[in-house]
């Protein structure tokens, strides 16, 4: 049986902070689950099945607490999935709810994933001392600095390249209301006076450590014909490869490059550039935007990458906008990180995405990834029916 | 739908694995365990999704070594659940079901071991106000035994004779760490443990890992002569409050039932880690006195965390694949109390 439509018809978020001692995580889950639901024109009552994302338990301090929210959630008397797949999460539980659809099991489908990080503490979480293992006590940034430098020895890039790609996601942010941060007047030049934290990696090229959440309504073909403007699916890939492989290259990883091609393939793309309209990329630290360009192919392997952001062209205006609401570099719910990018980019295919949609967008990529750059999901959606 | 059956199955269980933190050491003989069974090599598996809790290994992302036991370069189709063997089976079949792949592999792994299990799974209960009294495991499954008892649902005596059944059956089992039956009189002089509960009516504290494979259509019959095809499979969830439900009752293992068709099943395998609730899961799936209920010995006998339930739905696969049943069902639960569950049942077709 050949797999069924699917279309996004409700998003939902949450206003990201650094705490939201407002809501508990039943709450900040129901912010998002409630506006994606009002979106979508439904209750829980038409929920056939809800999946649950989120990165690693120790951030909140809870065992698989999709248990304990699953009345709040409504999954009771449901199907309830949880979800767990290092950073790319958001991505995969979104791939997951959707294949439910795509499956021909369920019709309508409620996913969410979230992240209380002000609940617990990540650098710890991410620590714990485990026997017989390497311990990495690097947190996130210090982990991937090496990749980035790495990088910038490759490629050729001037130095400044990361703070053009944490200026344009800041000043993006400015028009996305969600955003945790919403800081005027980031400019290129403010960004490299910000503090090098891990060299060649700025303060002001980091992402944020966020409160957050994110809902999606993913439905079959019937019931997206009432929608007036649902967000199809065109296609959806997950990938990993090795964390301890010597043979590894973390810079361009053969995960990436894969899903990539699996992707475009699905949604029968050959220039993505040309024809991918905006894109949500996960860019935890500022130079993964290159990084992933070049990866995704959006640009040669030999630098395309930095020349494509140093041109303006993955600005709002530009060749191909990235990251229009200002991406994981201005709201970092680390488990719905992801989910946000599916999200976004659901938006601007529904021309839904507010002060930052972009004119007439109708295909736009999803991307989410994870651990050490070895866990990859993306999807791609569109205004219009997939036609293979 | 498409058809897809259960074509392979490995298991390990033990009462102390004594290896690396999280048993991931033992993935990789059962990989090859299922390659000798359907003689596929790693390309020839198209998804792979495994379950796994990094509460219970003591760390964040517990899964991301396992996934380098499966060798993964090139890279695969991979996923993961925080959730027992069987939902990850679950989530290899919907993928299965799109039509995006035609086989998978899935696994998972605990080792309970490593720390004290019955106060880590209190860290699964609502965090605000439950968890800061600590109730154990033990001490929550105790509470749900007395309500039957107390109400006349049943009686200590139906207990210690699912107990009895299930320790006899196991002295078959290889992997069972706890077996030997006695007799029903001999259990009930033994000493309580947790009020109403004896030790032998909890399953014992059990390491291990298990991989099942699953393939569509004729990379199915290719594989194995007589595949367990997945005629029903079906899961759901209950409100975890203690206060408000029914504890002698388990809806979603009701509605799990309902929806994967128990009738006609000749072999059912219960994930019930107490004596008690097997007697719940018998009526909520409607299994008359002919189905034979854990012919492995259950979960009484061994109940490595995270790939129990997906090892009862390996066990009443095999009882197709050896032409011993036609029909059989596996069941998974998780959460305390029976809280939410999930229903394979699966039929032989020569």
């Amino acid at each position: 049986m050949a797999k069924q439509p699917a279309a996004v018809v409700g998003i939902g978020q949450t206003h990201h902070r650094a705490k939201r001692e407002d809501v508990s995580m039943a709450g900040l889950c129901r912010e998002a689950i409630d506006r994606a639901l009002a979106d979508a024109g439904m209750t829980l009552d038409d929920v056939d099945a809800i999946v649950v994302g989120k990165a690693p338990d120790l951030f909140e301090g809870v065992m698989m607490p999709e248990l304990f929210l699953a009345e709040s959630l409504g999954a009771a008397g449901k199907p309830l999935l949880r979800v767990h797949t290092a950073g790319s999460v958001g991505g995969s539980t979104a791939i997951v709810a959707a294949s439910l659809v795509q499956a021909g099991v369920h019709k309508r489908v409620l996913t969410v994933a979230y992240e209380k990080q002000s609940e617990s503490n990540a650098m710890w979480a991410l620590s714990v001392p485990v026997p017989f293992n390497m311990p990495v006590h690097a947190g996130a940034g210090g982990y991937f600095a090496p990749h980035v430098r790495s990088y910038i020895r490759r490629s050729g890039a001037p130095t400044h390249i990361g703070a053009i790609v944490a200026a344009k996601d800041r000043t993006n942010a400015l028009r996305n209301p969600y955003a945790h941060l919403h800081n005027e007047g980031t400019t290129v030049e403010s960004v490299m006076a910000s503090q090098m934290l891990w060299d060649p990696i700025r303060y002001d090229e980091t992402c944020p450590s966020s409160d957050g959440a994110c809902a999606l309504v993913i439905v079959d073909e019937d019931t997206a014909k009432a929608s007036p403007n649902p967000a199809w699916i065109h296609g959806t890939v997950m990938r990993s490869e090795a964390t301890s492989a010597a043979e590894r290259d973390q810079v361009n990883p053969q995960a990436s490059r894969d899903a990539a091609a699996a992707l475009w393939k699905q949604a029968g793309i050959t220039s993505p550039i040309d024809e991918i309209d905006a894109a949500e990329i996960y860019v935890p630290f500022s130079w993964f935007e290159p990084m992933w360009l070049e990866s995704l192919g959006f640009a040669d392997a030999n630098g395309g990458g930095w020349r494509l952001t140093e041109s303006g062209g993955t600005a709002m205006d530009g060749r191909i906008p990235v990251n229009c609401s200002g991406g994981v570099l201005s709201s970092n719910p680390i488990g719905a990180s992801g989910m946000l990018r599916f999200g976004e980019a659901a938006l601007q295919v529904r021309g839904a995405a507010g002060e930052h949609q972009v004119d007439g967008a109708r295909k736009a990529l999803g991307h989410a990834y994870g651990g050490g750059s070895q866990f990859f999901a993306m999807w791609v959606v569109g205004a219009a029916r997939p036609t293979n | 739908m498409r058809d897809v059956a259960v074509v392979g199955f490995a298991q390990r269980q033990m009462e102390e694995f004594d290896g690396s933190p999280t048993c991931v050491e033992l993935l990789v003989p059962l990989f090859e365990e299922c390659y000798e069974q359907t003689g596929w090599t790693r390309t020839d598996v198209g998804f792979w999704c495994s379950g796994s809790s990094d509460y219970l290994a003591g760390r964040s992302f517990s899964f991301v070594q396992a996934v380098d036991a499966i060798g993964v370069i090139p890279p695969v189709n991979e996923s993961h659940v925080e959730m027992d063997l069987a939902w990850a089976m679950y989530e290899a079949w919907l993928k299965i079901q799109t039509g995006e792949v035609d086989t998978a592999v899935v696994y998972a792994f605990g080792k309970s071991s490593a720390g004290v299990l019955r106060r880590t799974l209190a860290l699964q209960l609502e965090p605000y106000t439950m968890t800061p009294l600590w109730p154990d495991t033990v001490s929550l499954a105790g509470l749900q035994a007395r309500v039957g008892l107390d109400t006349g649902q049943w009686d200590e005596r139906a207990m210690a004779e699912v107990v009895n059944r299930s320790l006899t059956d196991a002295e078959k089992n290889e992997y069972a760490v706890r077996k030997g039956g006695s007799s029903v009189e001999e259990l009930l002089a033994r000493p309580r443990y947790a009020d109403p509960l004896r030790k032998h009516d909890c399953a014992p504290v059990t390491d291990g890992a298990a991989a099942l494979v699953l393939a569509a259509g004729d990379r199915a019959r290719e594989v194995c002569d007589r595949p367990a095809w997945i005629t029903g499979l079906a899961h759901s969830v209950d409100a975890m409050s203690m206060g408000t439900r029914d504890l002698t009752r388990s809806p979603s293992a009701e509605r799990a039932g309902t929806a994967a068709g128990t009738a006609g099943v000749e072999v059912a395998e219960l994930h019930a880690p107490f004596s008690h609730q097997e007697l719940i899961l018998r009526r909520e799936l409607a299994l008359g006195d002919d189905v034979a209920v854990n012919p492995s010995g259950g979960a009484l006998a061994g109940n490595p965390m995270f790939s129990a339930g997906g090892i009862r739905i390996g066990e009443a696969a095999r009882r197709i694949w050896t032409g011993d049943a036609t029909r059989t069902l596996g069941h998974a639960t998780s959460g305390p109390a029976l809280q939410q569950n999930l229903v394979c049942v699966m039929e032989g077709r020569s």
